[in-house]
């Protein structure tokens, strides 16, 4: 025995090695069955991957920390079922790379919040939170109705996505840019075939300024997305199949 | 393995490790802390049969206990529904009359009321229903769609420029931004709309220009907010003979509005509360201040209102 101890104690390299296959055998008997075990790969009718419009607010959401103060998981209790609405599935997060469940609540959780709010509500809220929440401390976002979003980008957006697996099809990220103007903008001309490419998804100007696709635009129509897709009249989630 | 070296000092085995000379001590764990590593093994162990734990193929082991986080939840959900549940069922037939002459039932609604808007109205509406600008006074008594228990429940249940099929739907023209009236007849017009307002007495309109905004007005305003301005429920259209407004009631607000015919959506909340939390939350706003006495049940929502067109921000459906 202390011929072998002495071998990992002598040499740092295979001291290092040895700590490398300790630790992933824990790591793959934790990770690995959660690719195969269908309660975790589960897909619920509903959930789409994100337009255009939605990625390019999440990534305005992850950019401005929003995740540092909002959670977007309704934990499986009570009173926190009372409050937000159905608790989070897992299949809700499964286009999210990364999810953004939060570890921490100085604002409220966000993973019910579509649909709860109008978009001028939004838009009062983002520019100026204390105008229509007087105890918020969440600071005041006024400048995304002022930065345009760079539609051009989004093709590669979408490519990235595509790479860890969001079902996006070789039509959706070609015209990724112009389905980001389109959903923006209710007259535009590809709106839709915008509405073929994402059935259910929102077309409207989410900001006020139909001169502009904004980020405003982007975010507003990413908040109004969120946690609105599962019919939960349909789903039940604690029926015994579905039981976890 | 040879009998191992002895510290002279201490008495203790050695690891019979050396490093320089310098010898490390082998001293045996305190028995206390040994027996707490082992019940910890042995409750690792039992807590593997009773609880959801190793995976298996596709599934995993569920434990004899049976515990599911989607069962507890539905059992909490399920046992708090049921306790209110004879409460919901009493309150889901009562008027206001009946609500008031039940003490414990007016308690009931009013602090299942009173939750429910705290959470998810009052981000608008202001505590107690204060309002704010663009999102109407609740404690007042004055309604755009109707302020009987009746009415507001049914408001409650479909929202205002909703994504719900009866949604209480109207639409101001942007009469300035979409180029309807000129700018002068706009301004004749906000004159004319001072001058059949409570708000006259205090803005002191054009006598001129109200006079020829009289006309535009039968034509263009008179549809919705009626010959003298008394408004009208059916469309959403609010008074214009009192002095409150709800985008401002200075001369320049009054202007903008007529120019921009904003309108607010109120989400729809049929689908996210019962019955009985919307019978309940309807109560509470009519008991802020302006309640109206029961009517019989609303009439079905008005045919002629115009389909909401794909068109700028405050008439495309918000939601």
């Amino acid at each position: 025995m202390w011929k072998f101890h002495r071998w990992f104690e002598r040499h740092s390299l295979i001291l290092v090695v040895g700590i490398l296959v300790v630790v992933s055998i824990g790591g793959l008997v934790q990770i690995t069955p959660l690719f195969f075990i269908e309660s975790t790969i589960e897909e619920v009718e509903g959930v789409r991957p994100y337009t255009p419009l939605e990625l390019a607010g999440r990534e305005v959401y992850i950019r401005e920390g929003c995740y540092v103060c909002h959670s977007q998981m309704v934990r499986p209790l009570r009173d926190e079922v009372e409050r937000y609405g159905h608790y989070s599935l897992a299949a809700e997060s499964m286009y999210d790379h990364p999810f953004q469940w939060g570890s921490k609540r100085t604002g409220p959780d966000l993973a019910r919040v579509g649909g709860r709010y109008s978009d001028e509500w939004h838009r009062a809220h983002l520019e100026n939170p204390r105008s229509v929440v007087p105890e918020s401390v969440m600071p005041p976002y006024a400048f995304l109705a002022r930065a345009d979003v760079n539609t051009a980008l989004m093709g590669n957006h979408l490519r990235a996505n595509r790479f860890l697996r969001v079902p996006y099809s070789d039509e959706q990220v070609a015209s990724a840019a112009i389905d980001a103007r389109a959903q923006a903008e209710p007259l535009n001309a590809h709106a839709y075939d915008f509405e073929q490419r994402y059935p259910g998804a929102a077309v409207r100007d989410f900001d006020g300024n139909p001169q502009r696709v904004t980020e405003m635009d982007a975010l507003i129509a990413y908040l109004q997305m969120l946690g609105a897709g599962i019919d939960f009249d349909t789903y039940q989630a604690d029926a015994p199949e579905n039981t976890r | 393995m040879t009998e191992r070296e002895r510290d002279s000092v201490s008495g203790t085995e050695t690891t019979g490790h050396e490093w320089d000379g310098v010898k490390e001590l082998d001293t045996p764990l305190p028995r206390w802390w040994l027996y707490i590593f082992y019940a910890c093994i042995l409750a690792a162990v039992i807590y593997w049969v009773l609880m959801p734990a190793w995976p298996i193929g596709n599934g995993y082991t569920k434990g004899v206990l049976g515990f599911s986080d989607r069962n507890n939840v539905a059992a909490d959900v399920g046992a708090l529904r049921s306790a209110r549940a004879p409460m919901f069922e009493r309150l889901a037939d009562a008027s206001t009359v009946e609500i008031a002459a039940d003490p414990e039932l007016q308690q009931f609604a009013r602090a299942a009321g009173e939750s429910v808007f705290g959470d998810y109205c009052r981000t608008c509406h202001g505590a107690g229903g204060a309002g704010a600008p663009g999102y109407p006074v609740l404690a007042d008594d004055v309604w755009i769609w109707g302020g009987s228990l009746a009415e507001i429940e049914h408001t409650l249940r479909v929202g205002i420029r909703a994504d719900h099929p009866e949604t209480r739907m109207s639409m101001m023209p942007a009469f300035g931004r979409d180029g309807l009236l000129t700018p002068q007849q706009i301004g004749d017009v906000t004159e004319y709309a001072i001058s059949i307002s409570a708000a006259g007495a205090r803005l002191d309109p054009n006598r001129a220009a109200a006079a020829r905004g009289a006309v535009l007005y039968q034509e263009q305003c008179a549809a919705c907010h009626g010959a003298t301005g008394a408004g009208d429920r059916n469309f959403g259209a609010p008074s214009l003979n009192d002095d409150l407004w709800l985008y401002g009631g200075s001369r320049e607000e009054i202007r903008r509005q007529i120019e921009l015919g904003r309108g607010g959506v109120m989400p729809a909340w049929e689908a996210r509360f019962d019955p009985g939390t919307l019978r309940a939350l309807a109560y509470y706003v009519h008991e802020m201040g302006g309640g109206e006495p029961d009517a019989p049940p609303p009439a079905a929502t008005p045919a002629a209102v115009p389909e909401p067109t794909q068109n700028g921000p405050p008439s495309a459906p918000l939601r």
